[in-house]
């Protein structure tokens, strides 16, 4: 009997594990270790933060459903992984601490025959001083944090129905954070909502970004079909901006949030500052904080994760100098490089190098979107893991028959910018690869024909119809495996 | 919102950036065409996720 441990219970984790109950089911032991007692469906967040749906329309609770599916479900953070035991364990083991009530603190060492790390990012709001709920900024990154930024908008909305003008200031809050979608997105929904209410007078709206140039996204910016033409993913995203009336403040990477002002330096080296009365700005993104230890117990977390927290998995990291970068440098089956039997799926693996180009201000500020990998290419990473263990243990061959690199898979990126059966909108935006390919794909770094930009109500039915589609795949309903990442 | 202010001034950001024709506007909103569309774009979405990993 194996035993196969997903720590996380994100999109990669949660996928990884659901694949892995129904192939191994009463056969051998599934496990997830995941501090969170709820499953939440990150892309609808959005409208948490601008009040359309509550928080209990985005998430569920997991125990029921990992019953249902028979998987060990231990609420628990993961401090640490002894990938070769220790002089008690000649198993590999993860040590982990309650968190629920009855068992907090409690520690506990689980073994483990095959390792998944989907623990995904930690909102490193630490990383800038001021950044976060609990400071002077909102977040949507979670249910919670959402809720509480609908919360201050609606303090913002009066204030403008009682004829106050306000300003809004929404995107990056760190120099190097990625994720810009999910800001986007965000503020095209205020600015939406802003419309509705006849306020638009009394609204001043702000986009502020570390990217180069607007529609980067952390993947370089694309090329998209659009109305005849070929169109760089900068113009599109410049033009829904100004269509919701957002002006925009780029190449900036933020240092510092005081009460309604934002400190920010360009990449000329300028230091600037920004006033607002609501921001929501998205952290940096670094690992989950696990040590790794070998069996005599000494700290093998350098060799096993990157400097930022991530798991180094089969990707070359190789330092090199962005001319250099190449698509075969992103892993295939995502196996740490230390350990056969450990993989890391969604945002815990360490990508080899960034997307965009790296920039720095004459002040040695790096400022540039490091990688996103979240939403579709994360759930796909890990089902492709689960299926290479699944593998495994049913031939007993050491081998990985699926691979899902981010240069070889292409991902839907569905950016809501209104809520309503009839009049929201949407602008979908399609690419493959995710990671250009500029050998592959000489003129336009991706493949043209899959690469697109729409806006329109469909766009709307389409996010609506993902919520409900993965929260129902989420719940392991019935024939859940046969709808797609 | 700025969206009056800014995007007739000249060389300012806005300025480049370019605007839906009311063709456009209503076509993004037009049941029909919407439909196929949302159907074409899911199509195109799944497509792309099944071929992208093996």
């Amino acid at each position: 009997m194996a035993k196969v441990v997903v720590l996380g219970a994100g999109i990669s984790g949660h996928t990884a594990v659901s694949y892995l109950s129904r192939a191994l089911k009463n056969k051998h032991e599934v496990v997830m270790v995941s501090p969170n007692s709820n499953f939440q469906w990150v892309p609808s967040n959005i409208w948490v933060g601008v009040g359309l749906m509550t928080p209990d329309q985005v998430k569920f609770k997991l125990a029921p459903v990992y019953k249902k599916m028979g998987i060990d479900y231990k609420q628990a953070l993961a401090t640490a992984i002894y990938p070769e035991g220790d002089t008690e364990n000649e198993k590999g083991y993860v040590k982990i601490k309650y968190v629920t009530e009855e068992n907090k603190d409690v520690e506990e060492k689980v073994t483990y025959d095959y390792l998944i790390n989907a623990t995904g990012p930690k909102l490193n709001f630490e990383a800038t001083e001021g950044l976060g709920p609990k400071k002077f900024t909102q977040s949507v990154c979670t249910y919670d944090h959402a809720a509480h930024a609908w919360e201050n908008l609606q303090e913002s909305f009066k204030k403008m129905e009682n004829g106050e003008k306000q300003t809004f200031l929404v995107g990056t809050g760190h120099a190097l954070a990625t994720c810009q979608g999910a800001a986007f997105e965000y503020i095209l929904n205020i600015a939406f909502e802003i419309n509705k209410r006849k306020l638009n007078h009394l609204a001043d709206l702000w986009w502020i970004t570390n990217e180069y140039e607007l529609g980067d996204f952390g993947m370089g910016g694309a090329y998209i079909k659009r109305n005849g033409y070929i169109t760089p993913t900068k113009i599109f995203a410049e033009s829904i901006l100004k269509e919701h009336g957002v002006r925009w403040i780029k190449q900036a990477g933020v240092s510092k949030i005081e009460k309604g002002v934002v400190h920010y330096e360009t990449l000329d080296g300028d230091l600037e500052t920004k006033e607002f009365d609501f921001a929501m700005l998205i952290p940096g993104f670094a690992g989950a904080g696990m040590k790794a230890f070998d069996k005599q117990g000494e700290d093998i977390s350098a060799r096993v994760f990157a400097a930022n927290g991530m798991m180094k998995v089969d990707a070359d990291y190789t330092p090199k100098p962005f001319e250099e970068w190449k698509a075969q440098d992103w892993p295939l089956n995502y196996q740490s490089t230390e350990y056969a039997n450990v993989y890391a799926a969604g945002i815990a693996f360490a990508p080899p190098h960034g997307m965009s180009k790296p920039m720095q201000s004459p002040n040695g500020t790096k400022i540039f979107p490091t990688p996103p990998r979240t939403g579709m290419p994360s759930g796909v990473i890990g089902k492709i893991v689960a299926q290479n263990i699944i593998h495994q243990i049913k031939t007993g061959i050491v081998e990985h028959p699926h691979e899902a690199s981010m240069a070889k898979m292409g991902a839907a990126c569905i950016v809501s910018a209104g809520y309503g059966l009839r009049k929201g909108q949407a602008a979908v935006m399609t690419v493959n690869p995710i990671v250009a390919d500029w050998e592959k794909y000489p003129k336009w770094g991706r493949d043209i024909n899959d690469t697109v930009g729409v806006v329109g109500t469909a766009g709307h039915w389409m996010k609506l119809f993902m919520h409900y589609m993965f929260i129902y795949k989420a719940k392991a309903k019935p024939f859940w495996w046969l709808i797609p990442e | 919102m700025s969206k009056s202010l800014d995007k007739n001034i000249p060389y300012s950001n806005m300025s480049y950036g370019t605007e839906p024709t009311r063709l456009v506007k209503f076509m993004r909103v037009c049941f029909l065409y919407q439909i196929y569309n949302f159907f074409k774009l899911n199509l195109k979405v799944m497509l792309i996720v099944v071929r992208g990993h093996s």
